[in-house]
């Protein structure tokens, strides 16, 4: 029926009506888009490659340049232009942020699901398990994990270490969310409702379950991914990361190993901090947002004069 | 002739919606309420009994404005008080049971604390005399003292009805509003409910305005009743007047879909379609579009309210009477 | 099988909530306590009759309600439809504890009926919840709520088929044209057309049986009649038969052809319905009776309001558990449960006085 297009139509726009009038939702959203954007139009942004050794009119290699006309943001100790390591870099912290945003969305809301729904043993644990992995500091467990992967020597590329490590330890502030919704929703009228007419788990998960949930989990992963980027940031930083495959994090890593604090070379370090800042804020910021405007509000109730109860459009009954 | 403990005078009182839509959810209000009698404001969702109390205590939202009118209290408009001259009068001279009362105690402080509360914050006893009124006010409505110690989650749902009723008569007011104060209890704590506040009401003199959907509730208790509809007041009058002789159709048909115990055979009435939506009211008298027997006029202008009897009054233009002047 | 057989038979229907123990508790060897929400209820219902199951809050008819569409798994009894019975066993049985075929064994031994499973039940026997504007997913739309049983239990796959059925319902319902109310969401409609579409969702299956459990309790007043109409159409018009829920006796007297009178999980007094609000016969069902506020301040009548609340269904009173909110008891009260006495054509009542009359 075409009428699906038509209340999908329908419900974006009423959604993007009451989101445009939120500013700081809608600077979050800005923010992420740029960023965005700016990663995937990263070769035309720049005239050199992260690679390029960048000369002067005498052919000379620029080595620690100021911002110029050579390049916005000068050059590296290697004469790197700085931008375009920016602007690549971009790809890869987003890259990187993002997957590893999905997987621990992903993971988490479907313990949580699990968890949530069927209760019991299975509840028990799975957060038992949570509560294990939310116990271990992260940053070390991450560290000892990612160090141990590479020594294995199992040909995964770092990136991909980076990302599987972040998702899989992740996920449990989403399942820990995600599960206490569920049991709300579980105990809601249209689910007893959905049971006594006959349906079975999958079609309840599916059709009453999930629609309800499934605002929180887009609202709650915009705020993994800032979380994700900021602890992919930091891995990088330590020198975790894929020195060529070089993020924003990785970035600082060269900057701070290869002295430019000292050298006073601002505009090597201060570019990718400020980027993931830009990133991270929008994220939350979004995030934040969407969390409010998408949770599932009770409509305005019933028989006594709440004067909210004016706004319900109510067609008449022929 | 004695004079009226509360004068409500053409009271007007608008909604300033997010969206920059105006709701008008009072018009014109206009009632009684006599020394040591029950009023009824009765009426569906939606026509404005609540934001009639709320608008009379001021206590409306911060998108709500009165815009007219006057709500004499012993003489005194309460519309012209500045809000600590409210404050000294809420409690005092007026109190009200919220609908829903069985949320409206705080769940982590002690019953008694909650009653003392309310006398504590008008500075009318010390400590020890205030602790005594307690005891009192339960006893009155029914609770044994020592319950006093206890939380409202220890209390069924009657009792914190109940317990809300000994709040509201904390500080002696001569004046009470009870917003649906039965609405969820079953019909045998109704009954009780009921009971309890008849007998306060012949113990104390008290005047009472009960807010409810429930006609029967109001044939029960109620002395004088006024009907509303989509933000005005379709029919006002004695009880006996109201359920034996209505003047208003919406009264009418509102009586008619109305269940008694003995007449099974007959279908039951209803009223087509659903109350308006008070940022979107119909022109002329704001019942017809569900109304049998409209007339042309009904459309266009808006029903004055007419007296059609001593006494009782009903706005619509199929009604035979004087224009009514409230002063 | 001609219309005075009964199409749903309860016997001796028990429903016990077991009490979580504390610790303390355990170690003492303490027997668990239980909420005896159903304490033995047996009754049946005709083809095309409306039985309203009448009581105040905490007396077990929703739990009824509940058992009888399998919600809630019974303790003990038996529940028959069609001479199938229904319920706990199949848990059992698709243990392997118990064959499923018929001869299927139940909790008494003789039972030889053969046995319906719950997803069969579901397709007889349907229930239309008290809050409207709960029992609808708010993300759905009336298209989906209504198709929702068919999907469910695999019937008319066919996208027209479907689309039929679902405009049938709706517009049995009272919902016209339909195909306006296809794609809105539950919010988008009042509180009286939502009810309309559980009631339609309820019978696009064209059930039996329909379980209503205070349908009319959260509409306005002049929308109750429309929904109460409804019913009573949807009654001639398809012969189901429906067990009307409600603690509102007087959209009893409009509507329903049978009353039972529940207090602390047991029928008290069961009757035709003009017989029992005329005449009744137990205490409780005259106390009731008596409160119920009439529309008209001149026939304000003598009330008989009981004191205190009705005791949780847990440390139930020896002998009668009504004797002590009754007004009518004496000492035999204390002691002896009261069986059930007829007092009328097809009129029952559980009181010691009666049966003393009697005699």
């Amino acid at each position: 029926m075409n009428g699906n297009w038509t209340l999908f139509k329908r419900n974006l726009s009423e959604f993007w009506k009451s989101f445009r009038r939120n500013k700081l939702g809608l600077l979050g959203g800005f923010l992420v888009l740029t960023a965005v954007l700016v990663a995937a139009f990263a070769p035309v942004l720049t005239p050199y490659s992260p690679k390029d050794i960048v000369r002067d009119e005498n052919g000379r290699g620029l080595t620690f340049t100021p911002p110029s006309i050579h390049g916005p943001l000068g050059t590296d100790d290697a004469g790197h232009d700085v931008w375009s390591q920016l602007v690549f870099g971009a790809r890869i912290s987003l890259m990187v942020g993002f997957m590893a945003g999905f997987i621990a969305m992903f993971v988490g809301s479907l313990f949580g699901i699990m968890a949530g729904y069927f209760g019991g043993g299975i509840d028990n644990l799975l957060m038992r398990i949570t509560d294990i992995l939310l116990v271990i500091p992260d940053l070390p467990l991450m560290l000892i994990l990612v160090a141990t992967l590479r020594q294995m020597d199992l040909n995964i590329s770092p990136l991909s270490v980076l990302i599987v490590v972040i998702g899989l330890l992740y996920w449990t502030s989403t399942a820990r969310l995600i599960r206490s919704q569920v049991l709300t929703i579980k105990e809601r009228q249209f689910v007893a409702r959905a049971r006594a007419i006959g349906a079975g788990h999958g079609h309840i998960i599916r059709k009453h379950i999930l629609p309800q949930i499934m605002p929180l989990i887009v609202a709650n992963t915009v705020l993994i991914l800032s979380t994700a980027i900021l602890v992919e940031s930091g891995l990088a930083f330590l020198g975790l990361g894929d020195p060529t495959q070089p993020s924003w994090g990785t970035m600082l890593n060269f900057a701070f190993d290869r002295s430019a604090v000292t050298n006073g070379a601002w505009w090597f370090f201060l570019p990718p901090g400020l980027a993931i800042v830009w990133v991270t804020l929008g994220c939350v910021l979004l995030g934040n947002v969407l969390e409010e405007m998408l949770n599932p509000r009770l409509t305005a109730h019933h028989l006594e004069g709440d004067q909210n109860m004016v706004m319900i459009p109510a067609p008449e009954a022929k | 002739m004695t004079a009226p403990l509360l004068s409500v005078r053409n009271l007007t009182t608008e909604f300033h919606l997010p969206d920059g839509k105006i709701a008008r959810a009072l018009e014109n209000v206009s009632f009684d309420v006599m020394p040591g009698q029950t009023v009824g404001l009765v009426g569906e969702s939606g026509c404005g009994k609540t934001t009639t109390l709320m608008s009379v205590m001021r206590l409306l939202p911060a998108s709500g404005r009165i815009t007219s009118g006057r709500a004499l209290l012993k003489g005194n408009d309460l519309m012209q008080l500045s809000e600590r001259q409210m404050r000294a009068i809420r409690w005092r001279d007026m109190a009200i049971i919220f609908q829903g009362a069985m949320n409206a105690l705080n769940p982590v402080m002690k019953v008694g604390d909650q009653i003392r509360e309310g006398i504590e914050l008008h500075n009318l006893m010390d400590r020890e005399a205030a602790e005594k009124r307690v005891g009192e006010l339960l006893e009155m409505v029914g609770i044994q003292r020592a319950r006093r110690d206890q939380y409202p989650h220890q209390y069924s749902g009657g009792m914190r009805q109940r317990a809300m009723i000994a709040m509201a008569l904390a500080c002696s007011p001569s004046l009470l509003f009870a917003d649906e104060p039965t609405t969820a209890l079953d019909v045998m704590i109704q009954a009780q409910v009921l009971e309890l506040l008849k007998q306060i009401q012949k113990e104390l003199g008290l005047a009472i305005v009960m807010v409810t959907h429930d006609l029967g509730v109001v044939a029960e208790v109620c002395d004088t009743v006024v009907v509303m509809y989509g933000g005005k007041v379709a029919e006002y009058g004695s009880a006996d007047f109201i359920y034996n002789q209505p003047q208003h159709p919406y009264t009418q048909r509102l009586l008619a879909s109305f269940p008694g115990l003995n007449e099974p055979s007959d279908n039951l009435a209803s009223i087509p379609g659903t109350p308006p939506r008070l940022t979107n009211l119909p022109t002329g008298c704001r019942f017809h579009p569900r109304c049998e027997v409209k007339v042309d006029a009904c459309a266009r202008v808006d029903p004055p309210i007419l007296e059609t009897s001593p006494a009782h009054y009903a706005a619509c233009h199929l009604c035979k009477g004087k224009e009514a002047i409230f002063a | 099988m001609n219309n005075d057989t009964p199409i749903l038979e309860v016997r001796d229907l028990y429903k016990y909530f077991p009490i979580r123990q504390s610790m303390g508790e355990i170690l003492r060897r303490r027997p668990p306590n239980y909420v005896k929400a159903v304490d033995g209820v047996s009754f049946n219902l005709k083809r095309g009759e409306v039985l309203a199951i009448v009581g105040e809050s905490g007396c077990g008819k929703t739990t009824i309600a509940r058992t009888l569409i399998g919600l809630e798994e019974q303790t003990d009894g038996e529940i028959l439809l069609h001479n199938e019975t229904v319920g706990a066993h199949e848990r059992r049985a698709r243990a392997g504890l118990i064959p499923l075929e018929s001869g299927v064994v139940g909790t008494r031994e003789h039972l030889t009926l053969p046995h319906m499973s719950m997803k069969r039940l579901r397709q007889q026997a349907q229930m239309i919840f008290q809050d409207p504007y709960e029992s609808l997913n708010p993300r759905s739309t009336i298209f989906e709520i209504v198709a929702e049983p068919l999907v469910v239990h695999g019937v008319a796959r066919e996208k027209d088929e479907r689309l039929e059925r679902v405009k049938t319902a709706l517009e049995e319902a009272g919902l016209r044209p339909s195909e306006d109310y296809f794609l809105r969401y539950p919010h988008e409609l009042s509180g009286g057309q939502r009810q309309r579409v559980v009631i339609a969702s309820a019978m696009v299956l064209q059930p039996e049986l329909l379980l209503a459990d205070e349908p009319v309790s959260m509409l306005d007043v002049s929308i109750r009649a429309e929904i109460l109409n409804l019913l009573r159409e949807l009654r001639q018009k398809r012969g189901v038969s429906i067990v009307f829920i409600t603690h509102d006796l007087s959209t009893v007297a409009y509507f329903a052809d049978r009353i039972a009178v529940m207090y602390l999980g047991r029928m008290v007094e069961t009757g035709p319905a003009r017989e029992v609000l005329s005449n009744p016969r137990h205490p409780y069902t005259r106390a009731l009776i008596s409160v119920i506020p009439v529309p008209n301040p001149r026939l304000r009548r003598e009330r008989i309001i009981l004191q205190g609340e009705t005791p949780n269904p847990i440390n139930l009173p020896p002998g009668c558990r009504f004797h002590p909110r009754c007004p009518a008891a004496v000492e035999a009260c204390k002691v002896t449960d009261p069986a059930n006495v007829l007092v009328g054509e097809n009129h029952h009542a559980a009181c010691l006085l009666l049966e003393s009359a009697r005699t």
